[in-house]
């Protein structure tokens, strides 16, 4: 398998057929792990890096659930693989960053991949469309099994998995969901949920995680401890807070479209006009308004089989994936137009919006 | 006039006071204007605590000023730096400064979650051979072949507990 080949199979975020879930997206589980008596990748000598890289791909290969994968060297990627890669959550912009000794066995299907040689020796992730987080953790924990049949853990009874930063020490799991949360945005509300969730010691963060923007109103919510809890207990806080603040967004639709729904049907009307005559577009730009028409779909105003088209787009129309589709690399400027192309020929055919309610009510 | 509070990530004056609660934990922390904007406090969303904790709780008193890590020659100088450690042996060598830090970064101080059994018992195994073949190597050099040809029957053992080619 190539890279080229990866890049032009359907991926679990853009062909996912589970993002039938109106708001949660995505549940993705990561665990760092360091194999023993080595240093850390941040501080290991060029050589010693690539020594791991190499051990750490071979063990990571073997396992039965990479069976089909494809093992990479940072350093052969070309800028925009690298950044298709970040834009479908499978490298951190951290690795995409690093010049040698670094990489990343990916599986055929996208939903695992294995960064090697990022902040710890091992960063293991399982994505899987929708809000799944029990199932994600079963399959992570499974293949964290099988690679540890292959390669000696650093690991301290006291301390848990031993990691470079000390914040990732005991069970180095960070499980996140992200979440599609419009109503919450346009009521102003989000402040007031970030604040209650640090509180339950978990962080709200954007798309690409830390110091991203949350353009399409999309946010990834994670547990921000990993010592002193096992992953059961830490996957069901999550799971909880998580629910709750799916009602909370339910509640904030219902009351929208209850007391301003000349404010959200207008909302919803100028992003599909602007989709569908537009000329120039901004990632973020782009974004808000796929949000909108998301939001849309979820109250009734399109139909339902049109998620997955917004869901596609979501990543689509992201500079990586836009350049890509377009076979060349092009100014954020030139990209504007050719995104607001794109994205027309993808509204010409899309449903009329329809505002009159619907006799089974919003989902 | 009380004296004025000192940033706790450089030394300015502090005019940004902080105080978070995560999991029922009061944190505070003092900075001043510029490491308030750079570390991003006034977004609440892309906001970590704990990252912000772990700088600020590097600074005071210096409990293993000097000492290097024998494994990889890391120093405290560089984890204030870093922010990261340079192997898994720091957490033996700069457990002083860890163990403190751990209360108010997460949720206990002790790992209650998986544990990679696999791998210790691996670990274990390795151990015992390694420690037979120095009690082998001992008898041949004085000349006790009875304990020699005992021990090496016990290394077939362990070899074989391990799947591995028993001793020749």
């Amino acid at each position: 398998m190539t890279i080229a080949s990866l890049i032009d199979s359907p991926s679990e975020l853009t062909e996912a057929s589970g993002s039938k879930t109106a708001i949660v997206l995505m549940t993705r589980v990561r665990l760092a792990r360091n194999v023993a008596g080595n240093p850390f990748p941040g501080w290991a000598k060029p050589a010693q890096r690539e020594e791991i890289l190499a051990l750490c791909k071979e063990a990571v290969a073997a396992t039965p659930a990479m069976k089909r994968s494809l093992s990479l060297s940072v350093d052969e990627l070309t800028e925009l693989e690298k950044q298709i890669l970040v834009e479908r959550h499978l490298i951190s912009r951290e690795l995409s960053g690093t010049k040698a000794g670094a990489g990343a066995v990916i599986s055929k299907d996208q939903t695992v991949s294995v960064m090697i040689n990022e902040e710890d020796h091992l960063r293991i992730q399982v994505l899987r469309s929708g809000f799944q987080l029990k199932k994600t953790w079963a399959v992570i924990n499974e293949l964290d099994s099988a690679i540890e049949d292959r390669l000696d853990y650093a690991y301290s009874a006291t301390l848990g998995y031993l990691t470079a930063c000390p914040t990732n020490l005991g069970t180095a799991m960070r499980a996140s969901a992200m979440m599609h949360l419009p109503a919450l945005v346009i009521a102003s509300q989000m402040e007031k949920v970030v604040r209650a969730v640090n509180q339950l010691g978990m962080v709200v963060r954007g798309l690409f995680g830390e110091g991203s923007d949350a353009s399409g109103s999309i946010f990834q919510i994670s547990n921000q401890t990993t010592l002193g809890e096992s992953e059961e207990e830490i996957i069901k806080r999550l799971g909880s807070v998580l629910s709750s603040i799916v009602e909370h967004e339910l509640n904030a639709r219902q009351k929208l479209l209850e007391t301003e729904t000349g404010k959200l049907q207008d909302k919803i009307g100028r992003a599909y006009g602007i989709l569908q005559h537009g000329h120039l577009l901004s990632t973020t730009e782009a974004m808000n308004l796929l949000s909108l028409i998301r939001l849309g779909v979820d109250l009734g105003i399109f139909p339902d089989t049109h998620r997955c088209t917004i869901d596609r787009l979501f990543i689509e129309a992201q500079p990586g994936h836009l350049q890509h589709a377009q076979h060349g690399e092009f100014e954020p400027g030139q990209r504007d137009l050719l995104r607001a192309t794109r994205l027309r020929a993808e509204f010409a055919n899309f449903a009329k919006p329809n505002f009159t309610p619907r006799s089974d009510g919003p989902n | 006039m009380a004296h004025p509070l000192k940033c706790d990530l450089c030394t300015k004056p502090a005019t940004v006071h902080l105080t978070q609660i995560v999991n029922n934990k009061v944190h505070k922390v003092d900075l001043c204007e510029e490491c308030a904007q750079a570390k991003g406090v006034t977004d609440p969303s892309g906001f970590s605590l704990a990252d912000l904790l772990l700088k600020a709780s590097l600074n005071p008193e210096p409990v293993a000023a000097g000492v290097r890590c024998e494994q990889c020659g890391f120093t405290q100088a560089d984890f204030k730096k870093h922010g990261r450690f340079g192997c898994p042996a720091c957490y033996d060598t700069f457990g002083g400064v860890v163990t403190p830090m751990l209360d108010s970064m997460h949720k206990g101080t002790a790992h209650t979650g998986k544990v990679p059994q696999k791998a210790l018992a691996r670990k274990t195994l390795h151990d015992r051979l390694q420690r037979l073949e120095v009690d082998l190597a001992a008898a041949i050099k004085a000349e006790r072949y009875e304990d020699a040809a005992r021990t090496r029957d016990e290394i077939n053992q362990v070899k074989h507990t391990f799947g591995q080619q028993p001793a020749r």
